[in-house]
């Protein structure tokens, strides 16, 4: 298959979402995607989150990273994009980078040669990953557009952040449905967090409080097939 | 044997030290033959399991050999060596290590040996610990957990070099968990360093006492087993059924009907003890007793969410016999002694033979008079299942569990356990392992992966060699690879996982923001009853019908379901499946009209209802009833195999149902029957095949089916998640040393599903699938019973509910809340029992 043909039709049946007057892709695989900008960002990937359990003495299965890169693999394959940020906690500790099996390490290069490809630090990893190519940032400002790892405490028009690893919770016609999810209000964005060992907190969680004009937050939970974009009165704690 | 058979007075002389025959004397005792023959079996360097019920002098038996042996050793001379440990007393209850130190220490006392005694339990203080490694008593009494400890100490061997005995108690009770796998491995270990070492185990009666003779020695020879001493039952059982002047329940577990005739009993016995099957009921039939108590009678309660220090009150409050009955759950089952108790009433039925003589052996303390007992049938299917269970008592039939192969997670823990004790060889631990009767069959490649598990995970993916808790040096032997797995170790070692009750927590509907968090709390409700939930089900609870929202630390979160069909049962009944003996007995009195004359009359004109309504299935056929009511269609089936059987059977029968088109809503299950309700007509599709039941109950839902609905199950996430903590794999929460928040853990549920589809056939996974089909599923006696009804399955479809569905139609949408009664949700029994029976039978 083509990939731009595919890229054509997966932008095609996806919600698109305004942040601060950018448009983009809320991917049900948990990342965000600027057409215009051919920009993929994806949050908190947490890679050797398994090692850094087993350097501490819990063996925990080392399947985590492998899990992770393959699906960013098919993200990054579908979309194409020319810019990838990595929106900090790439690294679930500042060894991370070291630890990494080589054939991980490999897959992780291949998917980075030939675009631009950014790490904005996290608070786990405050520091560039060891030998791996692309750029780290504290932060990255493109267009109307602010990639940080924390959502910043004052409110700031056109940021997309993580982090927080929101999730969100609704109850509808006798069903309770859980899942991770974007949280946005139009001017900031929070989002999920994308590795196989990360756990979420629910944007109703005080964590959150401040973040977002409640009257205009949505929560656009991740499906099985598709994202579906729930407003702030529907959401119920848990 | 209520004569005591004469020994010569030469060969009691022989056998026993002269202060000891002195003492017997001075207490106007003679020795028992049972005590003497263990002596003697012991002297002659035998291990021996002794079979004996409850006032047998077991203890005192058990402890013959140490006592005369230690009485005949010269004292140690004021500044020399100090000895190690003589013997090890090992016990399921660390109450029980106290009560035996305060038995033993007087005989001790008495017969002024030289003799140290001490415990030696999670509660024993960190210097006396120490002091007791620099000097050990001569008899260490004990816990499994103490011993895996003691095991994985450096100088474990020189701790334990002096060792001659191992007094295992209440066997019977130990071998069948984990606990029992973690023993049998620990026993091991001692052997190996004490090749002489000798066992002497203490048990009640059970099914197959050979599996526990193995169980005491070293199978390096096959099959070896211990000596056998049978102490045959004391004066037989006086044991009655309440014949109530009451109208015995249809369903339900409270027995609060025969409330005024316990009383009235507990009135005329000295001290009672009364039995019930869950703390629920204990508490349900406390405050009953108490409504009634005229007298102030000094009732007290016993069960194990109370307090501890609330427990020793009543238990010392028992020894002074200063109580007039104690209402208990299993707590007391064990062989505490306490108290002159004169009657046992068993409120609710015993689920199990043996179970039921074990808790009669609490009256009478003195074997040579009859044990009175009472059984109190809570509903009248238990009336049937008491009456089996009398024959059975009579027949001296037992009905224990039979063991299963030792756990490979409590397996990892030890060989951890074993490398923070000194290096160890695989070869030699393999072979010693091995001895240990519930890893006889243990296979070399089983074993080494458990090493490698141990080692670094076991992944295929060979990552962490470099985290690897234990290592093999050049010379081959595997060695911890820093202290601070030896430390960790120790802060996760036992099998006990605590399973706590969790609030349930209200989540008003329409609720929004971060203030409404949470509502209020509804009660508590066992985590083993959310285990077989998933998202969107709904359950009654504390009088409404209730959604699952989910659950977040120790909380339950549900909203309000009004309106819904609450589809999942809560099991309000016993915690112990129905025997597999019993069943079958309850099965034949079914199909056996002569047999019903010994039941009271309301019950036994049931079944005759029964008969002419419907049918009585035969001893081996399965009945299976179908019939409408209100908008909704039911089946009921029959199968008599317990409530975990019927439980997994239920799950896989909707599964199957559903795609049968035949859209079922919920199902019940109950120690005796089976019932779905749909809304498509059932009796109509089996009758035209569309399936027919054979195909619908075809042994083939073992398969795919099951493997499917284990996959997304909680209750196999929730197993791999004990596993996890006992192999080591994640640590155990401390309680006051838990750090809280998301980035110190890891959900054991996101491991489960990584693993699960990055390496299926990682060691744990095999562990969770072999506990999960045998403790939580009882698949095992599932497949019996789909393989005995083939071909004789008996469908009945009827116009209305049958007598015999009464029963199970009132246990759906009933549900005991912890300490409360729950009138409003009872269903309306007087509408269903009048359509069932037709007017004249109901009141």
């Amino acid at each position: 298959m083509n990939f731009s043909l595919s890229r054509a039709t997966l932008i095609a049946e996806a919600d698109f979402v305004g942040i601060a007057g950018e448009r983009a892709v809320c991917d049900r695989r948990g990342v965000l995607y600027f057409p215009e900008l051919r920009l993929l960002a994806v949050s908190d990937l947490h890679l050797e989150k398994g090692s850094s359990f087993a350097r501490r003495g819990a063996l925990i299965p080392p399947y985590d990273t492998g899990a992770t890169l393959l699906r960013l693999q098919a993200v990054i394959a579908d979309y194409q994009p020319r810019i990838v940020v990595s929106l900090g906690d790439s690294f679930h500790d500042g060894g991370g980078a070291e630890r990494m099996h080589q054939s991980f390490r490999e897959r992780l290069e291949a998917m980075m040669a030939g675009r631009d490809w950014f790490w904005v630090a996290g608070n786990h990893d405050p520091d560039a990953p060891a030998d791996l190519p692309g750029d780290t940032v504290r932060e990255l400002a493109i267009g109307s557009l602010v990639f940080r790892h924390e959502p910043s405490k004052l409110r700031v028009e056109g940021e997309i952040a993580g982090h927080l690893h929101p999730c969100a919770r609704i109850v509808q016609r006798g069903r309770s449905v859980r899942r991770r999810c974007f949280a946005g209000d139009g001017g900031r964005m929070i989002m999920p967090a994308f590795g196989a060992y990360t756990g979420s907190l629910n944007v109703l969680d005080r964590a959150y409080a401040g973040l977002f004009r409640l009257e205009t937050l949505v929560a656009y939970m991740l499906g099985a097939e598709r994202i579906f974009a729930i407003s702030s009165s529907m959401l119920r704690p848990g | 044997m209520t004569e005591q058979p004469r020994l010569a007075e030469q060969n009691v002389a022989v056998l026993l030290p002269e202060p000891f025959v002195k003492w017997f004397a001075a207490k106007g005792w003679s020795p028992r033959l049972h005590q003497l023959e263990l002596l003697a079996k012991a002297r002659a360097g035998q291990s021996a399991l002794l079979i004996a019920p409850t006032g047998a002098g077991k203890t005192l038996a058990g402890f013959l050999p140490s006592l005369t042996e230690l009485a005949k050793r010269p004292r140690r001379k004021p500044g020399g060596a100090h000895r190690g440990i003589h013997t090890l007393y090992i016990s399921p209850l660390k109450a029980l290590a106290v009560d035996i130190e305060r038995n033993l220490g007087k005989p001790v006392e008495e017969i002024g040996l030289p003799v140290t005694i001490e415990t030696r339990t999670g509660d024993t203080p960190s210097h006396k610990r120490q002091r007791q490694k620099l000097a050990p008593p001569d008899i260490l009494l004990t816990t499994p957990e103490q011993l895996a400890l003691l095991i994985a100490s450096a100088g474990a061997r020189r701790f334990f070099e002096d060792l001659r005995y191992v007094v295992l108690d209440e066997l019977h009770s130990l071998v069948t968990s984990k606990r029992g796998h973690l023993l049998a491995l620990g026993l091991a270990r001692l052997r190996a360093f004490v090749p002489e070492l000798q066992t002497i185990g203490l048990s009640a009666t059970v099914a197959e006492p050979d599996e526990l003779r193995r169980w005491l020695v070293s199978q390096a020879s096959p099959e070896a087993m211990s000596e056998l001493i049978v102490v045959t039952g004391g004066a037989k059982p006086d044991i009655s059924i309440l014949d109530s002047e009451e109208r015995v329940p249809w369903a339900g577990h409270s027995a609060r009907y025969a409330t005024p005739e316990i009383y009235r009993e507990v009135k005329r016995h000295k001290t009672t003890l009364l039995f019930v099957n869950t703390r629920s009921q204990a508490e349900l039939l406390f405050q009953e007793l108490w409504r009634v108590n005229e007298d102030t009678l000094p009732i007290a309660l016993h069960h194990g969410s109370l307090d501890v220090a609330q427990r020793r009150r009543v238990e010392k409050a028992m020894g002074e016999n200063a109580l007039r009955a104690i209402v208990a759950t299993s707590t007391l089952d064990l062989g505490i002694d306490w108290g002159d108790v004169d009657l046992v009433v068993h409120v609710g039925a015993p689920k199990g033979a043996s179970r039921l003589a074990q808790r009669i052996g609490r009256a009478n303390h003195r074997m040579d008079e009859p044990s009175k007992a009472i059984l109190i049938p809570a509903n009248r299917f238990e009336v049937l299942e008491c009456r089996a269970a009398l024959d059975a008592n009579y027949l001296g039939a037992q009905d224990t569990p039979p063991l299963v192969n030792g756990g490979l997670d409590v397996l990892a823990q030890h060989v951890l356990g074993c490398a923070c004790g000194a290096p160890f060889h695989a070869d030699a631990l393999f072979d010693e392992v091995r001895t240990a009767a519930p890893y006889v069959s243990l296979d070399r490649p089983t074993f080494d992966r458990v090493i490698d598990f141990v080692a670094t995970g076991g992944y295929a993916l060979r990552n962490y060699e470099r985290y690897a808790r234990i290592r093999q040096t050049k010379e081959g032997l595997w060695r911890v690879s820093n202290p601070r797995v030896a430390q960790q170790y120790r802060l996760n070692v036992g099998t006990i996982i605590e399973v706590p009750a969790l609030n349930v927590r209200y989540v008003q509907a329409g609720s929004k923001g971060a203030a409404s968090r949470g509502g209020r709390v509804l009660g508590k409700i066992e985590e083993a009853f959310l285990e077989t939930l998933t998202y969107g089900d709904t359950f009654m609870f504390a009088g409404r019908v209730l959604r699952f929202e989910g659950i977040r630390e120790n909380e339950c979160f549900v909203s309000n379901a009004p309106g819904s069909d609450a589809k999942v049962p809560y099991y309000g009944g016993g915690k112990f499946p129905l025997s597999t003996y019993l069943a079958e007995q309850v099965r034949a009195m079914l199909d056996d009209p002569q047999r019903w004359k010994k039941l009271p009359e309301q019950v036994a004109d049931w079944l005759r209802f029964q008969a002419e309504k419907s049918v009585l299935p035969k001893r081996d056929d399965l009945l299976i009833e179908t019939f409408p009511r209100g908008n909704r269609h039911y089946l009921v089936a029959y199968p008599f195999e317990g409530r975990l059987a019927h439980q997994t059977l239920g799950m896989l029968l909707t599964r199957r149902l559903d795609r049968a088109g035949a859209k079922p809503v919920g199902f019940v299950a109950t120690d005796y029957a089976l019932a779905i309700w749909s809304l498509a007509d059932m009796g109509w599709m089996f009758k035209n095949k569309k399936p027919s039941l054979a195909a619908l109950f075809d042994q083939d839902m073992l398969g795919d089916d099951l493997e499917a609905w284990f996959a997304d199950s909680w209750l196999l996430k929730r197993t791999f998640r004990n596993c996890a903590l006992i192999s080591g794999l994640i640590e155990k929460r401390h309680p006051g040393k838990e750090k809280s928040g998301r980035q110190v853990t890891v959900s054991t549920d996101l491991i489960y599903d990584v693993l699960r589809s990055h390496e299926p056939d990682h060691i744990l996974l095999q562990a969770t699938r072999a506990d999960a089909a045998t403790g939580l599923l009882d698949v095992s006696r599932l497949a019996e019973m789909l393989s005995r009804i083939r071909g004789r399955i008996v469908h009945k479809d009827l116009e209305q509910i049958s007598p015999l569905a009464v029963p199970i139609m009132l246990e759906i949408g009933k549900m005991p809340v912890h300490g409360e009664a729950d009138e409003t949700l009872l269903m309306d029994a007087a509408t269903l029992v009048e359509e069932a029976m037709g007017p004249e039978m109901a009141d």
